[in-house]
């Protein structure tokens, strides 16, 4: 089959997943007999699209062609409320209009993905799956997860959406908070995913955060008064800003503080502000609002300002007020290190506990470069070592056995 | 679409509940019952006798084996059950967070394999 047909139909696939699968859903009166007859249909756009060409809106044609499937199956969903096959019948309207599935659609399926009742260690992976139609086999890696064990896993999950039946309608208010949390972190973990991935130099990682920023957007959209929903947005904004100069010509890894802003992506920062301030509108205090916050802080740079560690080590103690994780205690370390002093930074370190930090990467480089600032050159270079041992991204690995080295 | 809502509450010395106790607890159970019925959810339910009445049963070939007690060896008791009709998970949930035994013990909530096939 033709190249550009085979990547015509993987675009419209990964473009369109989420929307199909959500207006499908209603149809069939559940997520995996939706993506079912989704898969069905791309499989014959891929033996028809070939001879016949690629149609002028393939996303109208899978749908019509799930549709004819699903008449095909008599799967009917039989006990649709009235208001769920009005909305199925706007969404067709809209479809056949060629305009695009609805967002509210794409955040209720999120919200369903991210229900208290799917196990907390499926979410993030059922999130990509029926949102954005990442193959299970193909993000296993990213999860530590065999990929055979993660596919049987989301079936399971797919299937509790069903025969429990997990509803598409939106939270109540008063769940709302909590629930779009499960949201918030679910999205947050894909893009860090897509991030540690092998990051400007995988497409495929690329491209992951860049969906899991759409994911955000569409959160955003449609909630444009809640805090935390903007401030994620806001923080994956200035993240995904600061890609084109995360590698060097050469390909190696520059770290933040090295990084040349003039690099930085300007409408994303500028959009990232836009949504920092609407995520200040309320007189709330959140994780991503705090996370958001160190990253306007870091920011600032492409003004030509210094960063202002003081206010990143407060922030960042807010952050481990509220949420005493090792991420936080080390994030919390290396401003405090900058703002204060590498003593101060190791007290900090050590507050972490135990097991956690064993296997934790940025622990580790963090007391490394600490040990290294206070002269204790033995110490640091162990610190580099297991911090060495943990990376996963070449690049990475690469500078840190370049810092160890520049100790001798 | 119907659910199965079972009561797992903490063990309570039987000798020890007095007349009071068990009376307002009783009381709480009335209430939620008749909140189920007048919302017109109400399937059915029953209380059951305590654990220790219970009577386990197990056949593998020929032989027979039975033992005193519940199945689950769990410190909460399953008190009893109901059965609801709610048209999705978090109507079943919104029910079963009002169920008495979710704030003293815990409250599983089962879709019931229904006739239709669904």
């Amino acid at each position: 089959m033709s190249d550009p047909v085979r990547a015509e139909i993987e675009k419209v696939a990964r473009l369109s997943y989420g929307r199909l699968v959500a207006s499908l859903a209603a149809r069939t009166g559940g997520v995996s007999a939706a993506a079912d007859v989704l898969s069905d249909a791309l499989v014959k756009a891929l033996e028809l699209w070939p001879a016949r060409g690629v149609p002028d809106r393939p996303e109208a044609w899978l749908m019509a062609t799930a549709r004819n499937r699903i008449a095909d199956l008599g799967r009917h969903s039989r006990v649709v409320a009235a208001a769920e096959a009005h909305l199925a019948l706007l969404e067709d309207e809209r479809m056949d209009a060629g305009e695009r599935a609805g967002p509210d659609r794409i955040l209720s399926l999120m919200f369903v993905c991210a229900h208290p009742a799917i196990d907390a260690s499926m979410r993030t992976p059922l999130m990509l799956q029926l949102v954005l139609g990442l193959d299970a086999r193909r993000m296993a890696g990213a999860f530590l997860v065999p990929p055979g064990t993660l596919g049987q896993r989301l079936t399971r999950a797919r299937a509790k959406i069903e025969t429990a039946r997990i509803g598409f309608s939106l939270p109540q208010p008063e769940e709302l908070p909590a629930r779009l949390n499960h949201v918030l972190d679910a999205i947050y973990a894909a893009y860090t995913v897509g991030a540690d991935g092998h990051a400007a130099g995988d497409a495929k990682s690329s491209m992951l955060a860049q969906e899991s920023l759409w994911l955000a957007s569409v959160v955003a959209s449609q909630m444009p008064r809640d805090s935390e929903a903007q401030a994620l947005f806001a923080l994956l904004l200035y993240c995904e800003a600061r890609r084109p100069a995360r590698r060097d010509a050469g390909g190696g890894f520059v770290p933040l503080a090295d990084q040349d802003p003039a690099l930085w992506d300007r409408s994303m920062m500028h959009d990232a502000d836009c949504a920092m301030r609407l995520a200040s509108a309320n007189a709330t205090l959140g994780r991503f609002q705090l996370e958001a916050a160190v990253q306007a802080a870091h920011a600032v740079r492409r003004t030509g300002r210094s960063t202002d560690w003081t206010a990143i080590a407060e922030l960042y103690g807010g952050l481990v007020a509220l949420y005493p994780t090792t991420g936080a205690i080390t994030a919390l370390a290396a401003a405090v290190g900058e703002a204060q002093s590498p003593e101060a930074a190791i007290s900090i370190l050590e507050t972490a506990d135990r097991e956690k930090r064993a296997n934790y990467q940025p622990w580790w480089a963090v007391r490394a470069h600490m040990l290294r600032q206070l002269g204790d050159a033995v110490g640091s270079a162990h610190a580099y070592e297991r911090a060495i041992a943990l990376t996963a991204d070449p690049a990475v690995r690469e500078f840190l056995v370049n810092r160890k080295l520049n100790l001798a | 679409m119907h659910y199965m809502i079972l009561n797992y509450t903490p063990p309570s010395d039987y000798a020890d509940v007095d007349a009071v106790k068990a009376a307002a607890e009783g009381e709480l159970w009335g209430a939620y019952t008749r909140a189920l019925l007048d919302a017109g959810v109400f399937v059915s339910g029953n209380a059951l006798h305590p654990s220790h009445t219970a009577t386990t049963l197990r056949v593998r070939g020929d032989a027979r084996d039975i033992h005193d007690g519940p199945y689950a060896a769990s410190k909460e008791h399953l008190g009893g059950y109901y059965i609801i009709d709610a048209p999705d998970l978090d109507a079943a949930l919104a029910w079963a967070a009002r169920n008495p035994a979710a704030s003293t013990g815990a409250v599983e909530v089962r879709p019931v394999v229904m006739r239709d096939g669904a």
